[in-house]
């Protein structure tokens, strides 16, 4: 089943300049891709579109089977629910603990405060922050932040997670074991795009990608390590 | 209800807001202005409609002094006689003289002489109100048995002061109107800039698939706490004015000033003020944060 699809869509802020043109993907149902490009090449602005934080300016957009167009307002929240979102900042909310941070979207979606209580312990025991559920997010270090983001956006075992850069800020071996995390999520059947620019991780992991440049994107193969230390392309999948 | 069971976690700071701090004693001036006015206002139509029910049904009939005593008795049985002919008149009793000198004794004071005054004779007249009296009739009437004799019916004056405390009346709701303009105002204000300062968590909450009346539920509640705590503080204020006021009122002597009774209702109406002015900045926060998350995609 398609999860995400998006066809010839057009996005630009204002009067400004087109930062994505016609971009055409589908992403299906269990798949995992990293979404690679230089700075400012659009992958944020793609992820905001995924995460229905803008609307495009043209084409179409069909998350879940439902035309976000055509969409009402007020049913949007129920998609956005299927969607686990780790920014790219991580976003946590400094005046709640770890708890109430993660806690916040089975809260929004009204789950009773019993259930609510026992699916954050567990995940935070998972993510290894048992012991910092009543810290606020100020005193976490950068690593333990961003795992409290992840636990965030999993908490509601959402169908489509969307990782906006979020080994940026940590080092290499922090970033691996979140890799690692995210695999065993799209194994219970997540359907992940994670963006980095962190090439060793790609190649590493050797997920499908979405390239993105100049606001033009492309899918393309996993990206594997050469031998020799080069980097081999194994072309387009779409 | 559920906004009433207090049991929501809050994820909004509001409590740390700068507006948390001088929204409830914003509150508690208009409480106190507010119950100001709806007693204005209730004292205002108790003393007219006291005024009114004293005074309406009743009239006086002036004589003046005839020449000699038995003409003095003979003018008052005519007039007598006329009254008590009229199906609009209930009752027509002469007033006795002590009464009449009792009248005057604040003005001319208590001197013996005044018994020797030739003071026009006065009739007590009580009328049936579902009878109409012809005013005009009845005057000439009495002219003929009693000539130059006058009917106060008291209306003129009566009208003047019902006029002036229905239009003091009416003053009263209007400033009520605008206390209630003004809070809605700032209580609208006070959301919007709450929601500004707060734009990045109600962002994080609109993305991870809040409804707008999730958000909105947050900043009325915190507007029901704070229009409570202001409103309870303004009426906890306005009580000891309150006295001062009975205090002063009745301390003052004067025939003009009729005892006055407020009534269940009008106590029920200004100790449920805190509770309208909650409800009020519940309903104009949530229609405020409605309004704005609208604009959100």
């Amino acid at each position: 089943m398609v999860i995400v699809k998006l066809e010839n869509v057009g996005l630009r802020y204002g009067v400004g300049p087109e930062v994505l043109r016609d971009v055409s993907l589908s992403l299906e149902e269990g798949a995992f891709h990293f979404l690679t490009g230089p700075s400012g090449a659009g992958k944020s602005s793609l992820l905001k579109l995924m995460y229905l934080a803008n609307r495009p300016t043209r084409g179409l957009i069909s998350l879940f089977g439902h035309d976000i167009a055509t969409t009402s307002r007020k049913k949007l929240p129920a998609l956005r629910r299927e969607v686990g979102v780790v920014f790219q900042e991580f976003r946590l909310l400094d005046h709640l603990s770890t708890f109430d941070n993660v806690a916040l979207p089975m809260r929004v979606a009204d789950v009773h405060e019993k259930d609510v209580r026992k699916h954050v312990a567990e995940l935070l025991a998972w993510v290894g922050l048992k012991d910092h559920m009543n810290a606020k997010p100020t005193t976490l270090s950068g690593g333990q932040q961003q795992r409290v983001a992840l636990a965030r956006a999993v908490i509601t075992r959402p169908r489509l997670l969307l990782a906006d850069e979020p080994t940026g800020n940590v080092d290499d071996k922090l970033a691996v074991r979140l890799l690692h995390l995210l695999e065993e999520l799209n194994k219970l059947g997540t359907t992940i795009v994670m963006a980095t620019h962190n090439e060793g991780l790609v190649r590493q992991f050797g997920h499908p990608r979405i390239c993105i440049e100049n606001g033009r994107v492309e899918q393309m193969g996993p990206l594997r390590p050469a031998r020799g230390g080069g980097v081999r392309m194994e072309g387009k999948i779409s | 209800m559920s906004f009433l069971s207090f049991n929501h976690h809050k994820d909004l700071p509001l409590d740390s807001d700068p507006s948390s701090r001088f929204l409830p004693w914003l509150i508690a001036f208009m409480v106190y202005l507010a119950a100001l006015s709806v007693v204005a206002t209730s004292l205002m139509q108790s003393v007219s409609s006291r005024w009114e029910r004293g005074v309406s049904d009743t009239l006086t009939v002036q004589i003046p002094p005839a020449r000699s005593v038995q003409q003095d008795q003979s003018q008052i049985a005519g007039a007598l006689k006329v009254l008590r002919a009229n199906p609009a008149v209930v009752l027509a009793e002469p007033m006795p003289k002590t009464s009449v000198l009792a009248l005057l004794e604040p003005w001319l004071g208590k001197a013996d002489v005044l018994a020797d005054m030739p003071l026009p004779h006065l009739i007590d007249v009580s009328v049936r109100s579902s009878v109409k009296l012809d005013a005009d009739q009845l005057v000439q009437d009495l002219n003929k048995v009693a000539p130059g004799a006058t009917v106060d019916d008291h209306r003129i004056w009566l009208d003047r002061l019902i006029q002036m405390s229905q239009t003091l009346k009416w003053g009263a709701y209007i400033v009520l109107g605008l206390i209630c303009i003004a809070s809605i105002g700032t209580i609208y204000f006070v959301t919007k800039t709450g929601l500004a300062i707060h734009h990045d968590v109600i962002e994080v909450l609109h993305l991870i698939g809040a409804q707008d009346s999730y958000i909105a539920r947050q900043f009325g509640e915190n507007a029901l706490h704070l229009g409570l705590r202001g409103g309870l503080l303004g009426l906890a204020v306005a009580g000891p004015t309150f006295g001062g006021f009975a205090y002063l009122y009745r301390s003052v002597d004067s025939a003009l000033l009729p005892q006055i009774d407020i009534t269940l209702v009008q106590w029920i109406v200004v100790l449920s003020l805190p509770l309208c002015a909650a409800l009020m900045g519940y309903v104009t926060a949530r229609f405020a944060v409605l309004n704005s998350l609208k604009k959100m995609v």
